[in-house]
C-alpha cells in the first residue's frame, strides 16, 4: 500500500510500487487531468508537483510519492482562480489543450520561484513541455500576464 | 415538418447539395430543439416517419427552460476552434446570452453530414466555409420561433418584438420574456417558412475577437479526451503490431506476459497481438514480455535512402501531366538562361500529443464507441463491419481530440477497427491505447516527396518557362475517396499547390509519378501543400536570384493578375519591413502559398551559426481567408500552423531501414520547443468574401520562407527537409 497526499487529501493505493505515478493517478484514482504523451519524460504532458517541485509523473514510480504531497492540475485552484489559469483564459492559450495541464504545472513552479521571469527564463523553465499545436508564443505571454496578476494580488 | 426557404442576403458561396428541411420541436427533457432534416428519399411519408424516430437527437441547438443554450457541433474539436466559431455563427442569429452558450459533440447521424462532403467528418480546413450558412440558419430559426412564442403569449405581432441577449422584449407594453421561459411554448409551434439571415454589415458577434469556449475545461483537468474515458468494468489494451508494414503474426508466446499482475488476456487480432489488462501499465508491461514471431511480408527491405534515390531517377522521366500551359519545352530550349533544382522531403508522422486511443463497449446488439475522431461516418461503417452489426447499431461519442492534423480521419479507420476487434476478444468494455512509439511507427504518414524543377529565364531575367516533376505516393489511391481525389491518374492532393500556382508564367508544366510503396500514407496538416509550399516557393527564390531579381519584387510582378494574393504579399512585406537592413548574419526570406482557398504570405527572419545551427527570430504572416468569424482563431491557427511547419522544416523525419521505422519517441522525432519558437505576428487582410480555410494554410509557406531566409543569411540553398546543420556549415554569404 502506498500512501500520499493528493491535492490536499490523503490517498492510499494498492499497486505495484514501481508503477509510474501517472498511471496511478489516471487509472487507479481517476484523476485524468494529468496526461500521457511519451512515457519517457520527454514531453512534459504528465507534469505534476511533488512537494512543490515539478516532476514527470510518467517516469516517477509511485513509491517516490510515499508520504509526500502530490499536486495535479485538478488541485491547482478552486474555480480557475490561479493567476496562471486567469492568464491562460485571457491569452486564449489552449488549442487542442492536451498538453496544457503539464504546461501550467511547469509554469506554476517557475512562478513560485521567480516572481517576474524574463522571456529567456520562461524558455528555460518551459523547455521540457512540448505543444504540438504551437501555442508557445501565447504561453510566453500568459506567463508574463500571470506574473502580473500575481503581483497585483500581492499588492492588493 | 415545413420546408423552409432560406433567404440569403449575404454573398456566401456555399454548396448545399440536398434539399433540407428545418424542424423545431420539443426536447425529451423539455425546451426547444432546432434541427435539420436531410431527406434521402423522395417519399415524403417515409421521410416523415424516419424523421420522427430520429428527431430527438437531430438537433443543432437546444434551449433549456433553465436558460441553457447548447450548440451541437457537427464537427470535431481538435484545437482548431470550431466549437467556438460554430457557436458564434449560430448565436449571431440566435442572439442568446453568449455566457450561457455551451457546446456538445454531435452523435453520428446523417443530419450532421458535412454539407459539402456528404459524410460526417472534419477536415480540409472546411468547417467554417461549409457551415457558414447552416449554423446561422439554425440560430435564425430558433430566434424566430422564440419571438413568435412571445408574440403569441402577449397577443402582439412578432414584428413589434425585439431580442437582446436571450430576452424577447415588447417595448410598447414594457414586457419581456427570457428564451428559457419561452422554450417549451416555442417547441409547440411550427417552423416558419422563411428565415432571413443578417448581412455581414449587421453582424454583432461574427468578426469580433472571441475567447474560446473550451479553455476553462482545458486548464483545470476536466476536459474529456478519448484517453480519459472510463467505463465500469473497462479493461485497457495495448497491441503489438508488426515491425514492418504488412507483416503478419506467425505465432506468439504469451506465457511471460500473462505472469504480469493485472494482465487478463493476450489475444491475436487482425492487426497484431493484444495484451488486455486492468489498466495501461500492466498492459504495457505485458506487451514488453510478449514474444511474437512475425512474417515480415514483402516490405522488409524498404529503405528511405533507396527510395529517395529511386524517386530522383523516376523524376528524370516524364510523368502524367497534371497541367500544361503554353509550350514549356520549346520555351526552355529558347531561354537565355535555365536553372534546375531538386527538393526532397521525408515521411512525417502527425504526432498528436494525445496518442491514438479508442474505447469500445461491444454488446450482442450494439457497439458504443468513445474516441476523438475526425471521421465519424467511416469509423461507424468500419466498426459495424468488424462487429457484424448494422450501421445504426453503432454509436460514436466524439470526445475532444488531443490534436488531429488529419491522422484521426483515417481512410481505413485503423484505430477504431482495431479497437472493435480487441473488444470482440476482450469480452468487456475495452480502451485501446497507443504508446508514442506505436504512434510514430504506426504509419499513415505524410508521404515522402521528390520535386524536380527546371526554369527558363529571358534575357531580362524573367521566368518564361517552368517545369515541375513530382514523385510521391498517392494518398487517395485505394481509399473510399479515390473517385473524388483521383482524375485521369492524377491524385489532386499530390499536385495541389503546384499545378495551380498563381504566378503568371507563360509556359508551364507539372507532371506526376505516383509510385506504389507498402507504407500507408495519409493527409497530414495541409496535405500536398506541405511539400509544394516548400518546393515551389524555394525554387521560385532560386529563379529570382538567377534572374537578378528581388524575390519579393518578382513575386509582386508575377502576381499582377492575382489581386488577393498580391495584397496579402504586400501586407506581409510591409509589416516585415522588407528591404530594411537586418543585423549582421540575419537573413530575410519570403514566400506565398494559396491553399484551402486562402491566401497566405510569410516573411521569416533567421540566422545561421558557424556550426550551421539555424535560429528563427521572427515570422510575419499575412492571411486573406475571406470574412473572418473569429480573428483570435485565425491568429491562433496561423501561429500554430507556422510552428507545425517549422517543426517539419527543422526537426523531424520518419525514415525506414530494412523495412523498419527508425524513429520511436520525441528523442529521435523531435518537436520544436518553446526556446526555439520565434515571435510570430499575424495580420489579417480585411475581406468581405466568403470564409475560407484557416486550420491548414499557415503551414505550407513557412519552410520555404525559412529556406529563403537561410540563403539570404549564409548563401546556402536548402533543398531537403528537415534542414541539417551539416548542410549549412561553411556558409559565408557567398551565394551558391
Amino acid at each position: 500500500m502506498t500512501r500520499f497526499t493528493l491535492n490536499g487529501k490523503g490517498v492510499s493505493v494498492d499497486v505495484d510500487p514501481a508503477t509510474p505515478l501517472l498511471w496511478v493517478l489516471r487509472d487507479s484514482l481517476g484523476m485524468t487531468g494529468t496526461k500521457f504523451g511519451c512515457g519517457m519524460a520527454l514531453c512534459g504532458a504528465c507534469t505534476v508537483h511533488l512537494d512543490g517541485k515539478a516532476i514527470r509523473s510518467c517516469v516517477a514510480p509511485v513509491s517516490r510519492a510515499e508520504g509526500r504531497r502530490v499536486t495535479t492540475i485538478e488541485g491547482l485552484s478552486e474555480n480557475l482562480t490561479d493567476p496562471l489559469q486567469r492568464a491562460w483564459i485571457e491569452m486564449d492559450v489552449p488549442q487542442c489543450g492536451y498538453c496544457q495541464s503539464g504546461q501550467i504545472m511547469s509554469a506554476a513552479v517557475l512562478l513560485a520561484a521567480n516572481l517576474k521571469p524574463s522571456d529567456t527564463e520562461i524558455d528555460e523553465a518551459m523547455g521540457g513541455n512540448i505543444c504540438r499545436c504551437g501555442t508557445y508564443p501565447r504561453i510566453r505571454r500568459a506567463i508574463h500576464r500571470a506574473a502580473e496578476i500575481a503581483g497585483e494580488r500581492r499588492k492588493g | 415538418m415545413s420546408a423552409t426557404t432560406i433567404v440569403e442576403r449575404g454573398e456566401a458561396r456555399v454548396v448545399v447539395g440536398r434539399r433540407e428541411f428545418l424542424r423545431t420541436g420539443a426536447a425529451i427533457g423539455g425546451g426547444l430543439l432546432v434541427s435539420l432534416y436531410v431527406p434521402l428519399a423522395k417519399d415524403g411519408n417515409a421521410l416523415l416517419a424516419a424523421e420522427e424516430k430520429a428527431f430527438a437527437v437531430n438537433a443543432f441547438v437546444h434551449i433549456g427552460a433553465d436558460e441553457s443554450v447548447t450548440v451541437i457541433s457537427a464537427h470535431s474539436e481538435m484545437g482548431q476552434g470550431v466549437y467556438t466559431s460554430l457557436s458564434m455563427l449560430l448565436n449571431e442569429e440566435l442572439e442568446a446570452d453568449w455566457a450561457r452558450v455551451r457546446v456538445e459533440a454531435a452523435p453520428v447521424d446523417k443530419v450532421y453530414n458535412h454539407p459539402v462532403f456528404g459524410m460526417q467528418m472534419t477536415g480540409g480546413s472546411t468547417t467554417s466555409p461549409s457551415e457558414w450558412v447552416r449554423y446561422r440558419k439554425m440560430g435564425a430559426l430558433a430566434r424566430t420561433i422564440l419571438v413568435e412564442a412571445a408574440a403569441q403569449k402577449w397577443s402582439v405581432a412578432a414584428s413589434e418584438c425585439r431580442v437582446e441577449k436571450g430576452v424577447v422584449f415588447h417595448d410598447a407594453s414594457h414586457r419581456r420574456a427570457t428564451y428559457g421561459s419561452l422554450a417549451d411554448a416555442a417547441a409547440k409551434l411550427t417552423a416558419p417558412a422563411d428565415v432571413t439571415l443578417k448581412t455581414a454589415k449587421e453582424f454583432t458577434q461574427v468578426g469580433k475577437p472571441t475567447l474560446r469556449l473550451d479553455t476553462p475545461s482545458k486548464i483545470n483537468g476536466t476536459a474529456e479526451f478519448g484517453i480519459d474515458v472510463h467505463l465500469p468494468g473497462m479493461l485497457t489494451a495495448v497491441v503489438a503490431r508488426p515491425p514492418v508494414f504488412g507483416g503478419k503474426v506467425v505465432k506468439f508466446d504469451a506465457s511471460e506476459a500473462l505472469k504480469i499482475a493485472g494482465v487478463k488476456a493476450v489475444e491475436q487480432v487482425p492487426s497484431g497481438v493484444a495484451v488486455i489488462a486492468e489498466g495501461f501499465w500492466p498492459a504495457k508491461l505485458g506487451r514488453d514480455k510478449l514474444r511474437v514471431d512475425w512474417d515480415l511480408g514483402p516490405n522488409a527491405n524498404l529503405s528511405s535512402e533507396q527510395m529517395f534515390r529511386e524517386f530522383a531517377e523516376t523524376a528524370k522521366k516524364p510523368g502524367l501531366v497534371a497541367r500544361k500551359v503554353g509550350d514549356p519545352s520549346t520555351a526552355l530550349g529558347g531561354a537565355a538562361k535555365t536553372i534546375t533544382a531538386e527538393y526532397d522531403v521525408p515521411y512525417l508522422a502527425h504526432c498528436m500529443m494525445e496518442p491514438l486511443n479508442c474505447v469500445v463497449d461491444l454488446r450482442a446488439d450494439s457497439c458504443e464507441i468513445w474516441t476523438g475522431t475526425q471521421f465519424q461516418t467511416g469509423d461507424c461503417a468500419a466498426a459495424a463491419k468488424v462487429a457484424g452489426l448494422p450501421f445504426e447499431k453503432v454509436q460514436i461519442h466524439t470526445t475532444l481530440l488531443g490534436g488531429g492534423f488529419g491522422r484521426r480521419a483515417n481512410p481505413a479507420s485503423d484505430f477504431v477497427m482495431e479497437a472493435v476487434s480487441v473488444a470482440k476478444v476482450a469480452k468487456a468494455p475495452v480502451k485501446v491505447v497507443w504508446t508514442r512509439e506505436d504512434d510514430l511507427k504506426g504509419g499513415w504518414y505524410r508521404p515522402m516527396w521528390h520535386d524536380r524543377f527546371a526554369a527558363g529565364l529571358d534575357a531580362g531575367g524573367n521566368p518564361v518557362a517552368w517545369t515541375h516533376t513530382i514523385v510521391g505516393q498517392s494518398i487517395f489511391e485505394g481509399t473510399g475517396f479515390a473517385s473524388f481525389g483521383i482524375k485521369d491518374g492524377i491524385d489532386a492532393a499530390s499536385v495541389e499547390g503546384a499545378a495551380d500556382i498563381l504566378y503568371g508564367i507563360p509556359n508551364l508544366q507539372v507532371d506526376l509519378h505516383s509510385p506504389k510503396i507498402g507504407v500507408p500514407v495519409q493527409w497530414w496538416r495541409s496535405v500536398g501543400h506541405s511539400h509544394t509550399g516548400f518546393a515551389v516557393e524555394a525554387f521560385f527564390d532560386e529563379v529570382a536570384f538567377a534572374g537578378g531579381k528581388d524575390p519579393y519584387e518578382l513575386r509582386r510582378k508575377l502576381l499582377a493578375g492575382q489581386p488577393r494574393m498580391l495584397a496579402t504579399l504586400e501586407l506581409a512585406a510591409q509589416k516585415a519591413n522588407w528591404g530594411a537592413k537586418l543585423p549582421e548574419g540575419v537573413g530575410r526570406g519570403i514566400a506565398t502559398h494559396f491553399s484551402f482557398d486562402s491566401y497566405v504570405a510569410q516573411v521569416v527572419e533567421a540566422s545561421v551559426g558557424k556550426d550551421g545551427a539555424v535560429r528563427v527570430h521572427r515570422v510575419v504572416c499575412a492571411v486573406d481567408c475571406g470574412l473572418v468569424i473569429n480573428p483570435e482563431t485565425v491568429r491562433a491557427q496561423m501561429e500554430g500552423g507556422i510552428i507545425f511547419g517549422l517543426t517539419a522544416a527543422l526537426k523531424s523525419e520518419i525514415t525506414l531501414k530494412d523495412g523498419r521505422v527508425e524513429q520511436s519517441n520525441f528523442y529521435d522525432y523531435p518537436m520544436l520547443r518553446i526556446f526555439e519558437s520565434p515571435e510570430i505576428e499575424v495580420y489579417i487582410v480585411p475581406s468581405a468574401a466568403s470564409p475560407t480555410g484557416v486550420g491548414e494554410p499557415g503551414v505550407p509557406p513557412v519552410a520555404s520562407a525559412l529556406a529563403n531566409a537561410i540563403f539570404a543569411a549564409c548563401g546556402k540553398r536548402v533543398r531537403r527537409l528537415p534542414i541539417r546543420s551539416g548542410d549549412l556549415v561553411g556558409g559565408s554569404g557567398e551565394k551558391t
